[in-house]
């Protein structure tokens, strides 16, 4: 019964899809879909990145009307042509990426589109008033009169959900909305949902992490590559059957190394502070060192100083404050280098935005492939497509880079082989030292696989690795030394070996440091 | 009274008299840039409302029909501006551009095929034009010292449209900062993905943006050409518009800050001409044409981030693509 999302009672779904489809272009993101989620209960929605969920989740919000299918909310036909039709029908969305203008108030973005009369001046009592008691009834406290722009990521999530529920949301979409929390933040954001469940409400939560499902959901729907492959009661099932059916075969565990033979320093950094342009602190008097043979990790929640840190060692920043000691070299203020240096050092750089950063989006794998390296492109200051295919192609077998078109421009490989173009390009020059920056950030679980492995064999190698990554799963499965970092400062530096996920979460919040200190 | 009180007070109210196209002019701009359309063809809309106004006030005798039309040739344009932008999702600078040049082609073509006077329109009679009103008690409180004379002098004795384009400024400060209609406007010049995602639609929303911005550059057309002068002249905006965008972005998309920007370049304009000729001590003469490049020169310098950031709406330029 329990396997069979289509059994339920039908006056028990708050949401029911028969056969939904979505096409992009060429790609059919939702093939046939059919889903029913029961009313009061907490429902998750897997599957890897571009397997169809967010597609999925703007069709029940509105924002895309789906090519084919059917769509009931609470047992009622709904042809949604926009958001507005959803809101009317009791759906709030929170999305990925927050819907709020960071120059409004709290109170100006809840009231968008909900003002309460041509003045503002009008509803506005009314609507604080009612803000106030939905805060205090969810436990979701925030200032009204605080502008978005200055609040941390953990309460413009409550602003959006407040927004949902302010609007009258019975049924709450919230689509990835974890990926910018940390663990302590998190298991905050479960106890709001779980309240929301027990007040009659409906939650579904799409994620592609599977401990979250498990942790605070009670059914769960597997899609991939745009299809309904499975629903299940997660009392039933566990992650290795959900990460099967996710990724359609068996998914190794990765196994944890064991110990590293600590090789010899190979990179010092000492003291280096940094400060934006307007005078803010980014880092503060870091220290680290990085070891031949060994990864260290630096854990902590995005924007707390881990890209400024990649941009000093990769010499993409100057230094301001400290040294950096490399390859006999010493770097400090006085004695700049510029990233061409740094790789003639042998440091190598996967940076957290390949799409930016990492790759020429219009150009050609081939093209990408020796960005930076220019011996590779061609003899002397000439380039020749011949050399860089040469160059090219064995990269692609290695890294199973998918579809094996050297000529295909970058921008029309998946996230995954984008990721894995970067990579290749950057492992190939045997660096002394790697940066890798947010190596598996949207990237499907399956390539996350070839990628772990490769990141494994350049440390097998005596690479010097060092790993900036949210994803704490990813850093306990990689590092050997994990280094947290929170408000631009080293909160510590612990072994992997025996660190735990809340250890390392009360460490990214700055909480251990006030608990141990 | 005084020389100097008397000169105060004429530069003063050349200053009103410069100012206005400039205050009506950026504070259209103001509500199109606040709902994240660039509006660079400020210039021609309001070359298009001039002479649209000239035209047809020449041709029926009446200020108000060619009020009228001075509107609904700017508004024109704006939707052409609109069509481009919202419902095309073109780029805006091109589009913008290209309302500019169809502007300046467009009114000589014409102004040649009705009058065939070079470009130009006949010169229009006292009662085919808006002309300077004394308000109440203007006389009365003449002889009243400092406040009589600057009340008199000053506040008394423009025409409508420098009324009109004062009054912009609340106006547009009081749509745009305390009614619904402005909350959604400004969100969808910074955050148009959370205008949608609140049911609104964004494109209705900048339409009616772009809308308002046509109005207000009419009623700077029309008082180019049938207010503060009599008859059109080709090329009569000479900038206006494009200097209106320099004090729209030099007051940082705030109506009060750019009613002053406006104020300080209508200033500049006014004394430029007077200081001809002028020695100052130490300097010698004064360099005239240094003082028309000045409001410039300081959008420049203003950008550069030389006095703090001016910072645009944050979806400025950026069509609104629903589907990603």
């Amino acid at each position: 019964m329990a396997r069979n999302g289509g059994s339920r009672q039908p006056d028990r779904a708050a949401v029911r899809l028969r056969g939904v489809a979505k096409r992009f272009g060429a790609v059919l993101a939702n093939d046939g879909v059919d889903l029913d989620i029961g009313r009061g209960s907490v429902h998750g929605i897997i599957g890897e990145n571009g397997a169809g969920k967010s597609t999925l989740a703007s069709i029940i919000y509105g924002l895309y009307a789906p090519d084919g299918g059917a769509v009931e909310i609470d047992g009622k036909a709904a042809a949604l042509r926009s958001p507005a039709d959803a809101i009317a029908r009791g759906v709030g969305m929170v999305h990925q990426h927050f819907m709020l203008v960071p120059t409004f108030t709290v109170l100006e973005n809840i009231m968008l589109g909900m003002e309460g009369g041509f003045l503002l001046g009008q509803g506005e009592a009314d609507i604080r008033a009612r803000l106030e008691s939905l805060s205090r009834q969810h436990g979701l406290e925030v200032d009204p009169d605080a502008l978005v722009d200055d609040l941390p990521v953990g309460l413009r999530q409550r602003v959006e959900i407040l927004k949902a529920l302010f609007r009258g949301a019975r049924i709450l979409i919230l689509d990835e909305p974890t990926g910018v929390l940390t663990p302590d933040e998190t298991d905050r954001l479960f106890t709001i949902l779980r309240g929301i469940r027990d007040a009659g409400g409906t939650v579904v939560l799409i994620t592609h992490k599977l401990r979250e499902v498990m942790a605070v959901c009670g059914t769960v729907s597997v899609m991939r590559r745009g299809r309904m492959v499975g629903h299940r009661e997660t009392a039933e099932t566990n992650t290795a059957e959900l990460a099967e059916l996710m990724v359609g075969r068996k998914v190794g565990q990765a196994a944890r190394p064991s110990g590293s033979a600590a090789g010899t320093p190979v990179l010092r950094a000492a003291g280096l502070t940094w400060r934006s342009p307007g005078g803010a602190l980014r880092l503060g008097e870091v220290d680290l060192e990085l070891r031949a043979g060994e990864i260290l990790a630096v854990a902590g929640v995005s924007g707390n100083g881990q890209s400024e840190l990649l941009d000093l060692l990769s010499g993409l920043s100057g230094v301001q404050e400290g040294r950096i000691e490399f390859a006999g070299r010493r770097i400090d203020a006085a004695h700049p280098a510029t990233p061409a240096e740094m790789r003639a050092l042998g440091l190598a750089h996967v940076p957290e935005d390949r799409q930016r950063r990492g790759l020429v989006l219009p150009f050609e794998a081939r093209e990408n492939a020796v960005l930076g390296r220019p011996q590779n492109a061609g003899p002397g200051p000439w380039t020749s497509g011949a050399a860089m295919l040469a160059h090219t192609e064995p990269l692609i077998a290695r890294f199973d880079i998918r579809p094996p078109e050297p000529m295909l421009p970058a921008a029309g490989f998946s996230g995954g082989n984008q990721q894995k173009i970067v990579l290749a390009r950057e492992f190939d020059s045997a660096p002394a030292v790697l940066l890798l920056g947010q190596p598996t950030r949207g990237v499907d679980i399956g390539t996350i696989e070839t990628i772990h492995a490769q990141v494994m064999a350049l440390k097998e190698r005596g690479c010097a690795i060092l790993l900036v990554s949210t994803e704490l799963d990813e850093i306990l499965a990689l590092a050997d030394r994990i280094m947290v970092i929170n408000g631009g400062r080293v909160a510590g530096t612990v072994p992997a070996e025996g660190a735990t996920r809340r250890q390392l979460g009360l460490m990214m919040t700055g909480a251990a440091g006030e608990a141990g200190a | 009274m005084p020389e100097v009180w008397i000169d105060i007070l004429a530069v003063l109210d050349g200053t009103a008299r410069l100012a206005a196209p400039l205050i009506l002019c950026a504070m259209a701009g103001l509500v199109s840039e606040r709902s994240g359309i660039v509006d660079i063809g400020l210039e021609g809309k309001l070359l298009a409302g001039a002479f649209a106004a000239a035209a047809v006030a020449t041709l029926t005798g009446s200020p108000w029909a060619g009020l009228g039309a001075s509107l609904a040739a700017s508004v024109m344009l704006a939707l052409v501006h609109g069509f481009a932008c919202i419902t095309h999702r073109g780029e805006q600078i091109v589009s913008g551009v290209a309302v500019n040049i169809l502007a300046l082609g467009m009114t000589v073509v014409i102004a040649n095929a009705l009058f065939r006077h070079g470009g130009h329109t006949p010169a229009l009679g006292p009662g085919e034009r808006f002309s300077p009103m004394a308000l109440p008690l203007s006389e009365t409180l003449r002889e009243v010292p400092v406040l009589g004379s600057l009340y008199a002098e000053l506040v008394s004795g423009h025409n409508l449209l420098v009324y009109a384009a004062f009054l912009s400024v609340p106006l547009v400060w009081w749509l745009l900062w305390r009614t619904r209609f402005g909350l959604r406007l400004r969100a969808a010049g910074e955050m148009p993905e959370a205008v949608d995602s609140a049911g609104v639609s964004v494109p209705a929303l900048r339409y009616r943006g772009i809308l308002i911005a046509g109005l207000l550059c009419g009623l700077a057309g029309a008082y180019l050409s049938i207010a503060h002068g009599a008859g059109f002249v080709r090329e009569m905006s000479a900038g206006k518009g494009f200097l209106a965008l320099a004090a729209l972005i030099f007051g940082r998309w705030k109506p009060l800050p750019v009613l002053f920007a406006c104020l300080l370049f209508g200033l500049l304009d006014t004394v430029a001409p007077r200081l001809q000729g002028v020695d100052l001590p130490l300097v010698g003469p004064v360099p005239v044409a240094l003082v028309s490049v000045l409001p410039y020169a300081m959008t420049v310098v203003l950008l550069a981030g030389f006095f703090g950031r001016a910072i645009p709406p944050r979806a400025l330029g950026r069509p609104f693509v629903k589907e990603h």
